[in-house]
């Protein structure tokens, strides 16, 4: 994806280095991190900063005019002893690299960016070269589009000579840092280096997006969609990713460096109270027991899920697998992720979701024709149900995992009736191939859906006999009812879970479930914040599913109140009539009932 | 590559503008990129125009590398 950074737009009496600059974007992944900041171009290569002060070009040209003299020894070097051992037409790759660093185009284009919009040299070199490599890969002929790749080496070698230090790539950190950027790619995010990414920030994205799953799957803190920024902070920079308010504050002054310092002691604090309880079950105060699972993305987290105290995995995302390889996971490749989750589980139950990919999880191995509304497109059960050869594959693993332990299956985004049908015909049809193969399968696996779909809720009662249990995923619900694309800078802010709406929705999807004595969970972000929490188990909600990481301060929340209190605060809840008054009711009660766990501002 | 690389070499030693043109889309031979954004692979049909003091020499000498398929014969030295 090719976008313009919003560099030139920006008047340059703004740049202003040294001061602090708050910015607001979408929390998706909480917690709080404070470091170096990297800052990546769209390529994935690291730009050192944007522009620099009027009266500095004739510098920044000379700095570029070593680098390039710098970069040409060193091909000259490389073309000399690769012709001496390899013979001259190898050595002639070299010789063809030293004429694209000295190609009169390049240099003037290079020349007029850093005098005349004073453009860092990095910057104007990345700006350019980016440039050439994307029409050259754009074009038909391979052996043009294999010459951006040429482009691309002589481009590193100028910013290596410039930076004074090989150009750090996202899979390889040169250090611990905070990653910048206009957005990740799932092939970059799913390498990235979970020792050294201490947080992560981008222009775009939302809520739903590849980035906010990593980095919660990662437990990195995140802020999305902050918008363009990216001209007002260079690598080396101070940063705070606040992954709980969704704030960013670049070059912090000290006060704000002193609060966020004392509010990670008050959470290192909270630790220690959290652990005290973590082998204890999730009772509210007068007994009533609720589950607390986990929602998991990668199969290494199950462990984390345990050392969490989690009840099982109410929510096992299946997506990882298709995200970032070029091929289509094999059944084995599904099976191991899913058994080594049931074995780390040990007997607790592990809900797996069947694939849920589409619109803005889409990967890379299943080429679709572009949609103009993927969220109301083909996606999710829906994808699958027009794919049954690559289903089949999915179910088959998940059943034969299901002889390890307690295996649940979970069809996302049911819409109608028809495609909850078909996806069960697939499901009996791949256990009696099973079957007649001689493989021992568990036959009494639960099936459920997710209602996520305002149409889900309004004709549950026709779905309900037809299922085990329901799980309401209430970002997409959300989304959906509200009609707000989340990943939408503009509207993203109309995207509020606590909608009345939207607890109207989950009432009566509880309403039908429990009259029909079917388990009803709430799987969605909803369960993260414990004010919110609490309001679902008032509404009678007995199974949540939320980040591991989220897992034990919701316990400290039910711990600390009754069932009485639940009940009263979603009674009023329910009553109130916008998002903003559920909202500020929710967290003023949460601060009344569980002061231990809310930091005043 | 290779091809556009001598090429690149040899235009520069002239005082002559010199061009290539691949269906209407015009490379100065001086610039590797411009040369390589047209795209011409083996096959193609260009047209070498020259202008300046040496623009004859230019277009002989070129034309005999492109005859000679950039190899074997250093045609540099012939410059």
């Amino acid at each position: 994806m090719i976008r313009t950074f919003g560099c030139d737009r920006q008047p340059i009496n703004q740049i202003d280095h040294f001061s602090m600059l708050e910015l607001q974007g979408i929390a998706v992944s909480p917690g709080v991190a404070i470091g170096r900041a990297l800052v990546f171009d769209r390529e994935g290569y690291r730009i050192t900063r944007c522009l620099v002060a009027v009266g500095e070009d004739e510098r920044e040209w000379e700095r570029l005019v070593d680098a390039v003299k710098q970069a040409y020894d060193k091909l000259e070097t490389s073309r000399q002893s690769t012709t001496a051992q390899l013979g001259e037409r190898l050595g002639n790759i070299f010789s063809a690299q030293q004429q694209i660093l000295h190609d009169p185009h390049l240099q003037s284009e290079l020349e007029s960016l850093i005098r005349s919009k004073t453009y860092s040299a990095e910057y104007a070199v990345s700006e350019v070269f980016t440039k050439y490599a994307s029409a050259f890969r754009k074009a038909t002929s391979t052996f043009l589009s294999e010459r951006a790749a040429d482009i691309r080496d002589v481009e590193r070698l100028l910013l290596e000579g410039l930076t004074g230090q090989p150009t750090a790539t996202l899979k390889q950190l040169p250090h611990e840092a905070i990653v910048v950027s206009h957005e990740l790619t799932p092939g970059e995010t799913a390498a990235f280096d979970r020792e050294k990414v201490l947080g992560i920030c981008t222009e775009a994205g939302g809520p739903g997006g590849h980035t906010a799953i990593v980095a919660r799957g990662m437990e990195i803190p995140a802020v999305v969609g902050v918008g363009n920024f990216l001209h007002n902070i260079r690598s080396g920079d101070e940063v705070i990713v606040d992954g709980h308010l969704g704030r960013i504050i670049v070059s912090p002054d000290e006060a704000t460096r002193d609060h966020y310092m004392q509010r990670r002691r008050f959470r290192q604090s909270i630790a220690t109270q959290l652990e005290e309880i973590r082998d204890l079950p999730a009772c509210t105060s007068d007994g009533v027991r609720i589950e607390l699972m986990a929602n998991v993305e990668f199969p290494n987290e199950a462990l984390s899920c345990i050392a969490r105290g989690a009840d099982g995995v109410g929510l096992y995302r299946t997506e990882f697998l298709y995200l970032g390889h070029d091929q289509e996971p094999t059944e084995e490749e599904h099976y191991q992720a899913y058994a080594q989750v049931v074995r780390d589980m040990q007997n607790r139950p592990v809900v797996i979701r069947t694939l849920d990919l589409g619109a803005d999880k889409m990967g890379m191995t299943m080429p679709t024709e572009p949609e103009n509304n993927p969220f109301l497109g083909l996606r999710s059960i829906r994808l699958s149900l027009r794919n049954p050869a690559l289903f089949r594959i999915q179910v088959r693993a998940i059943l034969r995992a299901a002889c390890l332990g307690d295996v649940r299956i979970m069809f996302p985004m049911i819409t109608t009736l028809d495609e909850l049908r078909s996806a069960r015909f697939l499901l009996r049809s791949v256990s009696e191939d099973l079957a007649s193969e001689g493989k021992h399968i568990q036959c009494a696996v639960q099936v459920g859906m997710m209602v996520e779909v305002p149409a889900a809720v309004l004709m549950l009662d026709r779905f309900i006999d037809e299922i085990d249990f329901v799980s309401i995923g209430t970002n997409d619900l959300t989304q959906y009812t509200l009609a707000v694309d989340r990943s939408n800078d503009s509207v993203a802010d109309l995207y509020q879970a606590c909608d009345p709406a939207v607890l109207r929705l989950i009432q009566r999807t509880l309403q039908i479930a429990s009259e029909k004595k079917k388990s009803t969970s709430v799987c969605g972000e909803m369960s993260n914040n414990p004010a919110y929490a609490l309001m679902l188990v008032g509404m009678g909600i007995r199974t949540l599913s939320l980040a591991p990481a989220a897992i034990p301060i919701l316990k400290k929340a039910i711990r600390s109140v009754t069932i009485g209190q639940c009940e009263a605060m979603a009674w009023r809840a329910l009553r109130l009539s916008t998002a903003r008054e559920v909202d500020a009711f929710l967290m003023n009660q949460l601060a009344g009932l569980v002061p231990e766990i809310v930091l005043q501002a | 590559m290779r091809p556009a690389d001598k090429l690149v070499r040899v235009a520069a030693g002239f005082q002559c503008q010199i061009e290539l043109e691949r269906a209407g889309q015009i490379a100065d031979c001086r610039s590797i990129l411009s040369l390589l954004t047209l795209g011409a692979t083996q096959g193609s049909e260009l047209v070498l125009r020259a202008q300046g003091p040496d623009a004859d020499e230019a277009i002989r000498v070129i034309r005999l590398m492109f005859d000679q398929q950039f190899d074997d014969l250093n045609v540099e030295q012939s410059t």
